[in-house]
């Protein structure tokens, strides 16, 4: 009791949204994509983001990686460090360079910030074999199946060992298999190092699978609707996980915060068609 | 060819799908030898018709002399140096003009595809000049730079220079925004980004430039040597015009044939090194 209290204490803010907004100026006037956001992600929390598809979701992710600025208020990143980066991204879909082997690729944020020789060659080689891409080291992209770019795109933002990862929708282009195997991979390389991941995705049983905590996104323009602790143990397994009959009723709760929104996004996506 | 058909029928009466006859047939001569095959007995057909068309006088040998006699003059030309030297003098220029022109409109190219102030400024520019034919700026050429080498080496420079730079930064545009992205989040320098996105992924279209800007330049230099030049292949042709040399007229078409094909194979073989990681 007395260390949970002290561990309490120590839970300092890693990431904190503050009435952040977002608009951009399109051809039919201005086009609010978020709007008066307020977070704060405590270090080391796996901290999932699930929205209907144009909710802003991945806007927010961007201005946190710093490739887009907020309108209105302000995004922090704790740092602890200052010889490693604030945060890396794994992207949705292909982002591994098609020029570049695969050991190149994961080594790429590394060789960015200038390190030695010797330390990325010993980085990248520990986190491909993480990721069983060693045997691929050498080969281009093109002979790579998705879920391979992909591992190779989680490889590369570990490899900075940076202060936040940031995961736009890393797996929805993969199969279903396949996205379970690098869910299962992304939990296990993760326990190692229990980063700070804010995680973005449409799928509510990926957000059950992998998050501690949950932000519901409302329809546009994009705000917080609910934060839902996610109380299951770690280290987790994915199938076993999913097998209980408390990963199904909390599926079924998170659904049930979402569904009005999804119904309310495609209501206005109709709504534009005509 | 006969015994294939014979076995082709056999195997068709012994099980009646076809599918198979043809499938042996394609296992003997796959469709890229037998092109290749084809790309030298035609042009070889050609010259057994025309020596032949030649030797009985179907067709004029004052326009059209018999290849034997062109080989002969092709090796009269070597003994006396006369062909090596123009050819030495071409190759030069050529290569000068290359690197004069593919250098600048490969920075520019990358430039002008990486920051789009810059794009928009000098777009308008080269896209209005480019359709001017470059033969025709020969004279300002010769005009500005006098006769001696450099209004040869401009000349190829100028038609290195528009394929070059025009895909260059095409290549660099269709690069998808994602990999910007990647070096922005990676903390790619300005360096960087040219170096590790903007060329590596605009590689293919760059190529496509300098291939165009080779045939470009081999078209210009022959022309330019034509008009102000006292030596190179496009002089060696115009002289032997002027002297009625018909033979010589040959020889240099076909020196500069054997330069262009050297040249499209050198920078085919060149961009198979360069460019891996494309998908064949």
């Amino acid at each position: 009791m007395r260390e949970a209290t002290i561990s309490q204490g120590r839970l300092e803010t890693k990431i904190r949204f503050a009435g952040v907004g977002k608009t951009f100026a399109t051809r039919g006037g201005s086009f609010m994509a978020v709007e008066d956001m307020n977070l704060d992600i405590a270090a080391g929390t796996f901290f999932v983001i699930v929205g209907p598809s144009g909710c802003g979701k991945t806007t927010l992710l961007r201005m946190a990686a710093g490739l887009e600025s907020p309108t209105h208020g302000t995004i922090t990143i704790a740092r602890d460090r200052r010889d490693r980066p604030g945060n890396a991204m794994v992207f949705q879909g292909d982002s591994i360079f098609p020029w570049m082997t695969v050991f190149d690729n994961a080594a790429y944020g590394l060789r960015m910030r200038n390190v030695p020789k010797r330390d990325v060659d010993d980085i990248v080689g520990h986190y491909l074999e993480r990721t069983g891409l060693t045997r691929f080291a050498n080969a281009y992209p093109h002979q790579l199946s998705g879920g391979m770019k992909q591992r190779v795109s989680i490889a590369r933002a570990f490899a900075t060992d940076p202060d936040v990862l940031l995961m736009d929708e890393p797996f929805s282009a993969l199969d279903e298999q396949n996205k379970t195997l690098l869910q299962e991979e992304l939990l296990r390389i993760w326990e190692e190092t229990k980063k700070t991941v804010l995680f973005i995705t449409h799928s509510v049983d990926e957000a059950v699978t992998l998050g501690d905590e949950i932000m519901v996104m409302t329809a546009h323009p994009g705000r917080s609707k609910a934060i839902i602790d996610v109380p299951f143990s770690r280290p987790r397994n994915v199938l076993e996980l999913r097998a209980t009959p408390a990963y199904g009723e909390l599926v079924y709760d998170i659904w049930g915060q979402l569904r009005d929104e999804v119904l309310q996004a495609k209501a206005a996506e109709a709504a534009a068609a005509r | 060819m006969t015994t294939q058909t014979r076995e082709t029928a056999g195997l068709v009466s012994a099980a009646p799908i076809v599918i198979t006859g043809s499938a042996t047939r394609a296992k003997r001569l796959s469709s890229g030898t037998s092109d290749r095959l084809m790309g030298v007995i035609a042009p070889l057909g050609i010259f057994v018709l025309w020596e032949l068309l030649a030797d009985t006088h179907v067709i004029d040998t004052r326009f059209f002399p018999a290849p034997s006699s062109i080989a002969a003059t092709f090796v009269k030309l070597l003994r006396t140096g006369d062909l090596e030297t123009n050819t030495a003098v071409s190759l030069m220029r050529l290569f000068w003009g290359f690197v004069l022109g593919a250098v600048p409109a490969l920075v520019l190219g990358l430039t002008m595809g990486l920051y789009r102030p810059i794009r928009v400024l000098i777009e308008p520019l080269v896209l209005g000049t480019y359709p001017i034919p470059k033969s025709a700026i020969l004279p300002l050429i010769l005009l500005i730079f006098g006769l001696g080498e450099p209004s040869k080496i401009v000349m190829v420079a100028i038609g290195v220079f528009y394929p070059v730079v025009i895909n260059t930064m095409s290549g660099v545009l269709q690069i998808p925004a994602i990999y910007l992205d990647v070096g922005h989040n990676f903390g790619a320098s300005r360096w960087a980004m040219f170096r590790t996105i903007a060329l590596p992924g605009a590689l293919p279209f760059i190529m496509t430039g300098v291939k165009l800007g080779a045939g470009m330049g081999l078209i210009l230099i022959a022309i330019a040597e034509m008009i102000g030049a006292q030596s190179g292949l496009g002089y060696m042709i115009w002289n032997a015009w002027t002297i009625l040399s018909v033979n010589t007229m040959y020889v240099g078409l076909i020196t500069i044939a054997l330069i262009g094909f050297i040249l499209t194979f050198g920078l085919n073989e060149l961009e198979r090194v360069l460019i891996p990681f494309r998908e064949r």
